[in-house]
């Protein structure tokens, strides 16, 4: 038996189906995959996060220190309690431990990293905290669900009821308030506007029901993996890893190189490879034909006998057909093939990006 | 629970076999099969002509979730394959057994199909 999240007794009662994911017992889908993605594209359906690890940072030098182990810049979030910040944790070598959102709490900061890398990144954390006046308080008794789509907002508001809706309607994207242990963020990893809500474990099975009355989906590990890969977001282990440079993987704009004086774990190595020039970067590929682009085909790339490499690819449930992310050589075209089961099948290279807002944005 | 009918015969990668009564057979996967891929989005069938050795690969499905090869249990001809899933792959999902079959052969020597597993012995197989 793995570990539960304080909603796998709703899970098994409403028919999800479960799976180990990274040593969690989660739902990967209730019953269509398919049904879930669309119903995100279309309306709302909600997401069980609460394998993810919350961290608060707290302590004098709670910002010194974030600010030297993240590679974009929570000075951004300074004066702004509730603004969110996407960033890549970097090693030594510029290499991705993980990708997380970082939160500016009143006061100190709230940190939210992913399930499959938490042990790593604890220690990570712990590790380079020793030179700073800083407290690491893991909150495991918080549940976490997304809720996901065009209507994600409207459902909430009417369950959460009056109390909540001037707060939530003053809420911009990438922003959240805290209230009584609840946790309202307006950020999510579909391509869809919606929210992302922590709250006491004890309340979360309450509060999926209410939503599931309300008319939110549930939806599984399954239909989130082609929703963000759609909307051309990484995840770790795929397009990125502690060997993976965030300069390859499509997070250049999450590297705050100004200003100049601020030292972050990994500069030094970006700021050469940078100078170096950089030799691979991720992209979008499209397939027409009737098969379906999988992690770990290599990708054909003309006038070069390096060969590029599918991160993730899946059949687009929006668009028809199938897409992938791709890390290739940096001289790619506009065209390129892919290795399918020992054949080659011609492919489109577009930026890695395929739907927003329920749209094809290719 | 998923089904698995009595009258079939079953590969342990999860194909069935049913003998029709003008000597072919068809072909699908099970319910154990189509329920472990998810929503199956292609179905790549063998060409109408083609001679199949029993173990060979005779398609593919891809679902949102994984590609699978599908081969032969027995060797033939191939005699019809199941066209309606080219525009609806998902009746391999709602009907594995019956609107969702695969390819039909006509089979060069019919004892082959004594080779494959009977329900009882798939079904503890894919119990495990």
């Amino acid at each position: 038996m793995g570990n539960r999240t304080p909603l796998y007794d709703t899970h098994v009662a409403m028919g999800g189906k479960m799976v180990d994911f990274g040593g969690w017992d989660m739902p990967l889908h209730y019953g269509s995959q398919l049904d879930e993605h669309n119903k995100v594209r279309t309306d709302a359906g909600m997401f069980d996060v609460s394998h993810m690890t919350v961290v608060d940072v707290d302590g004098a030098e709670a910002r010194d220190y974030l600010r030297y182990l993240f590679a974009n810049d929570v000075a951004k979030l300074d004066g702004s309690p509730g603004k969110a910040l996407y960033t890549g944790m970097l090693n030594e070598n510029g290499g991705v431990i993980d990708d997380l959102i970082v939160y500016l709490r009143d006061p100190g900061y709230r940190v939210v990293v992913n399930c499959a890398t938490r042990e790593k990144d604890l220690a990570w954390m712990r590790k380079q905290a020793e030179a700073f006046a800083v407290t690491l308080t893991e909150c495991p008794d918080v549940a976490m669900i997304a809720i996901q789509g065009p209507n994600a907002i409207d459902k909430t508001k009417q369950v959460l009821g009056i109390e909540w809706t001037a707060a939530i309607d003053a809420l911009k994207v990438f922003q959240s308030v805290a209230r009584g242990g609840w946790f309202v963020a307006r950020t999510g990893y579909t391509g869809e506007d919606g929210l992302e809500i922590m709250l006491p474990g004890e309340d979360a099975s309450g509060f999926w029901r209410a939503l599931g009355e309300a008319g939110v989906a549930p939806c599984g590990l399954g239909a989130r993996d082609t929703l963000r890969l759609e909307a051309g977001m990484n995840l770790y282990g795929h397009e990125m890893d502690d060997e993976t440079s965030p300069l390859v993987a499509n997070m250049a704009w999450t590297i705050a190189w100004a200003p100049e004086s601020r030292d972050f774990i990994g500069r030094a190595v970006l700021e050469q490879e940078k100078a170096d020039g950089v030799k691979r970067k991720l992209v979008g590929l499209v397939l027409e034909e009737r098969s379906v682009l999988r992690a770990g085909q290599q990708v054909v790339v003309d006038d070069s006998d390096d060969r590029g490499i599918i991160t993730s690819g899946t059949f687009s449930p929006t668009l028809g057909y199938s897409i992938a992310l791709a890390r290739v050589p940096v001289t790619v075209g506009y065209t390129a093939q892919v290795e399918i089961r020992k054949k080659l099948q011609p492919v489109k290279v577009v930026k890695p990006c395929f739907v927003r807002n329920g749209k094809s944005i290719i | 629970m998923s089904e698995i009918r009595n009258e079939l015969k079953y590969l342990s990668s999860h194909e069935w076999a049913r003998l029709e009564e003008d000597g072919t057979v068809t072909i699908g996967i099970s319910d154990h099969a189509q329920d472990a891929l998810g929503d199956v989005v292609y179905v790549e069938t063998p060409e109408v002509g083609n001679t199949l050795a029993a173990g060979d690969e005779a398609g593919v499905v891809e679902s949102v979730k994984a590609a699978s090869d599908i081969y032969s249990p027995v060797s033939g001809e191939v005699v019809a394959v199941n066209e309606a899933l080219e525009d609806a792959p998902e009746t391999v999902n709602s009907s594995p057994y019956d609107d969702g079959w695969f390819f039909r052969i006509k089979p060069s020597d019919v004892k082959e199909l004594k080779n494959m597993l009977d329900a009882d012995t798939y079904r503890s197989e894919s119990e495990d």
